[in-house]
């Protein structure tokens, strides 16, 4: 592998993870959950996910610090 | 064997018969116990030497910090001093508490695990749930507190930061963190009720939201005193409201789910409206956007209303990412400023008024005020509601809670730890001018000018040239007063972020960008804490009204955010209008009531270690229970029985009331009879807040201690955690993986996509 490659990959991932951070994951594990766990409702749309997640923290909030 | 003896002997078999049964067709979901505890004793000689190197660099470094005196010290050892200590605390002992205390089971399912439904239980990478752990814990909370604390001098709250968060705050989020984690992901407040029984529980609930609302309430204070006077920081922070309207209808109508995309144009923006805030200073729109700070409290009070009813998705959770994204950079920006400029400090390693109990920024001795003054960064008990709820609901593994829990609460005292290096980085004059309240500077220049010189410390010597020349260098009409702590930490960033990038002329845009970043952490407090506090009086109420229960019922969640907010902004409106200077009153109220919090956290904590019958180790949580429990119940001795007025709530209440009896129309800083008036007004609401308080954390602590010795006598009692559910997944524990972990990975790796075990679906 080539220092050019490493470090495409390096910098790859970081953004992945930096975005991951961000709460990007959470529709790639809704998605994850939803083939392993042979749910039988249908799978979410992305943008429906996101419209349920966040009408979900109308009635759940989460807290944040001082 | 005496019967109890035996009965601890039964309740340890009981805990070993919980060996859970691992699936055999599927690769090992732990680490053996016996390669765990052989690669944790294998001393090789580069193990040796890496930790030798590192006790030597952290003791070089707390000798430089607290015995060599020279004229300055410079801010890397402070950093060295700090990363050190906490490498040896999570190394040693955190491994510890882990090893005799919590005893991971990683052959356990984690809610994540066993709740999995893809939303709020959803296992998460490790590193990523460290990331979405410290965002949710950090806040301004650290960047005030050490400020405020600097006129003791640096080495008190250095200790206090870096020892306190060792033995006490990284050990209360853990504990709380692995004990939720346990129950299936229960808040403080439920596992309260399991533990303490109904007085223990209501006591405990009670506390925690008249805390909440106090240290709301402080935080707006803290707002409020940044952006008075100051057009450009009014219209900065104004403008990021509609930059996150904007940006939660991109996320809603626009780009579902591109988080980073959104907030990077939000940053983008923000940096936009810091620039523009400076010109519109110079134009009648900064004339009009000159405010009082009673206005500002009000804007506040009418804003934290609307955003607490307002959907989600409009403005909370846009505000939430952008306050995200800017945590994480600027805490690395400043970490890699502070490692680049390395400031000389000339302040004192102990100052005149450690040992004084007339400071005025807070005051009061040094025990217990220190101890209140810096909360959060040391010992936080607001972490307690964020470590039990949302994060175990999604930790993939059980031994991982030492990493986010311990390792989260390090990183947090790292920021407070930058925060006091930038206060201290800055002229002691231009700090004890800024940090003196308005009554003893009377506001103006040459009134600081004189009460500073006048204070008499060491190497002080203020000129009005030197107030004046900071002021206009970072935009602002003065800086006389401006107490808070917010401003003095921009003050300090902008000097060591301007001598990296952009030189004087970027001074202004530095301390806006701030001030700008403290007041959107603050708010984002504010939102969440109202809308939290919201929930949990509905639910209260919904024990005598049924139909409080119900969270999407309008009126119901209109009247309980009205409470909610009428009751910090009162208490906002009163540190405002407060004649004798609100930060320096009301700020020891909310270390008190954080650190009640936290002491309230501990003694849940230590009824459920007692119920597991691990006295032995009792001590690891009872120590700094006890600390916290003497510190703020002195503390809060202090604010009622004190008969110094400076510092006793009811002897300034007393010694007004006098005043006004005997007919005088001005007494100390309050010089017309309505002021006085309010006066007595506020320290009789002051003195309540802290009978309240104090009685709270008694009932729960007293329970927690019943609960305890109950325990005791019987040998232990059954735990109310969830059943264990045998894991059928793996994850390595810490940042980096193990060479044994390593193995199992690649073990799991090599297992065909089919053969994977299917998650059970918890509905």
């Amino acid at each position: 592998m080539s220092a050019a490659v490493a470090v495409r990959q390096g910098v790859a991932g970081f953004v992945r993870f930096f975005r991951d951070v961000m709460g990007e994951d959470a529709y790639r594990k809704y998605t994850d959950f939803h083939a392993r766990s042979g749910c039988s409702s249908p799978l979410m749309s992305e943008r429906d996910f996101w419209r349920d997640k966040m009408d979900r923290q109308d009635a759940n909030p989460e807290g944040r610090c001082c | 064997m005496s019967e109890n003896q035996r009965r601890r002997a039964d309740n340890r078999q009981r805990q070993d018969g919980d060996v859970l049964e691992q699936d055999p067709a599927l690769p090992p979901v732990a680490v053996d116990p016996e390669t765990l505890d052989a690669e944790d004793r294998r001393w090789t000689p580069a193990k040796i030497a890496l930790w030798a190197g590192i006790a030597l660099l952290g003791g070089l470094s707390w000798t430089m910090l607290a015995i060599v005196r020279g004229e300055t010290v410079n801010a890397i050892w402070f950093v060295f001093a700090a990363v050190c200590t906490y490498l040896i605390g999570y190394r040693f002992y955190s491994k510890l508490i882990e090893a005799k205390l919590l005893k991971p089971n990683d052959r356990r399912a984690t809610p994540a695990e066993y709740k999995a439904d893809g939303k709020d239980y959803a296992a998460t990478d490790r590193r990523v749930l460290y990331g979405h752990h410290f965002a949710a814990i950090a806040g301004a909370g650290p960047l005030v507190g050490p400020v405020l604390a600097a006129q003791m001098g640096y080495l008190p709250g250095t200790i206090w930061i870096i020892v306190g968060v060792v033995l006490a705050g990284a050990v209360q989020d853990y504990l709380v963190m692995f004990f939720s984690m346990r129950r299936g992901g229960r808040s403080l407040g439920q596992m309260a009720r399991d533990e303490l029984g109904l007085i223990g529980g209501t006591a405990a609930l009670i506390a925690t939201l008249v805390i909440m609302i106090i240290i709301v309430a402080i935080l707006a204070l803290v707002v409020v005193n940044a952006l008075a006077e100051s057009p450009w920081g009014v219209f900065s922070v104004s403008m990021t409201i509609p930059i996150a309207l904007f940006m939660g209808v991109y996320l809603r109508y626009l780009r579902p789910g591109k988080v980073t995309e959104v907030s990077i144009i939000g940053f983008v923006l923000l940096l936009a409206a810091i620039i523009a805030g400076g010109w519109v200073a110079d134009t009648p729109l900064g004339d009009a956007l000159t405010l009082e700070p009673t206005t500002i409290a009000w804007g506040i009070i009418i804003y934290g209303f609307i955003a607490a009813v307002l959907p989600v998705w409009l403005l909370l959770a846009p505000r939430d990412y952008l306050s995200t994204f800017m945590k994480v950079g600027t805490i690395v920006m400043l970490a890699v400023a502070i490692i680049i400029v390395r400031p000389e400090i000339s302040v004192p390693a102990v100052s005149e008024f450690a040992s004084r109990d007339d400071g005025p920024v807070v005051a009061g001795p040094l025990f217990p005020f220190l101890f209140v003054t810096i909360a959060c960064g040391a010992l936080s008990g607001f972490h307690a509601l964020i470590s039990s709820g949302t994060t175990p609901k999604m930790l993939e593994k059980e031994r991982q809670t030492r990493f986010i829990g311990y390792g989260g609460m390090l990183m947090e005292s790292f920021v407070a730890i930058m925060a006091l290096v930038a206060a201290l980085s800055i002229d002691r004059g231009i700090y004890f001018a800024m940090n003196s309240s308005a009554g003893a500077t009377g506001g103006t220049v040459e009134g600081a000018v004189a009460f500073v010189n006048g204070l008499g410390l060491a190497g002080v010597n203020l000129t009005p040239d030197m107030l004046s020349s900071l002021a206009s260098s970072v935009g602002e009409e003065s800086i006389v007063s401006r107490t808070g702590g917010a401003p003095t930490l921009a003050v300090g960033l902008a000097t060591i972020m301007h001598s990296l990038i952009g030189g004087p002329s970027m001074m202004a845009f530095w301390y806006h960008f701030a001030i700008m970043f403290e007041a959107l952490f603050i708010l984002t407090a504010v939102d969440a804490g109202t809308r939290v506090a919201r929930f949990m009086l509905q639910d209260t109420i919904g024990n005598v009204a049924p139909k409080f229960k119900d969270m999407s019922w309008r009126p119901g969640a209109w009247i309980c955010t009205a409470i909610m907010v009428a009751g910090w902004g009162s208490i906002l409106i009163m540190g405002v209008t407060d004649p004798l200077g609100g930060i320096n009153t009301l700020f020891p109220l909310f270390g008190i009531a954080n650190q009640l919090l936290a002491a309230i956290a501990l003694a849940i904590c230590m009824a459920i270690i007692a119920k597991k019958n691990a006295f032995k180790w009792l001590w690891i949580v009872a120590v700094p229970l006890a600390f916290a429990a003497v510190v703020t119940i002195t503390a809060s001795f202090y604010k009622i029985f004190s008969p110094v007025p400076s510092v006793g709530y009811w002897a300034n209440h007393e010694a007004f009331q006098q005043a006004l009896a005997d007919g005088k129309t001005s007494f100390g800083t309050a010089k017309t009879v309505e002021a006085m008036e309010a006066v007595v007004r506020n320290t009789f609401i002051q003195t309540t807040l802290s009978v309240v308080f104090v009685t709270l954390a008694i009932i729960v602590i007293i329970t927690a201690i019943m609960a305890t010795i109950r325990s005791f006598r019987s040998g232990g009692a059954p735990s109310a955690e969830d059943p264990a559910v045998a894991s059928r997944t793996f994850a390595p524990a810490g940042f980096l993986a193990t060479p044994a972990e390593k193995e199992i990975m690649a073990q799991w790796q090599a297992l065909p996509e089919a053969d994977r075990p299917a998650q059970r679906a918890a509905h």
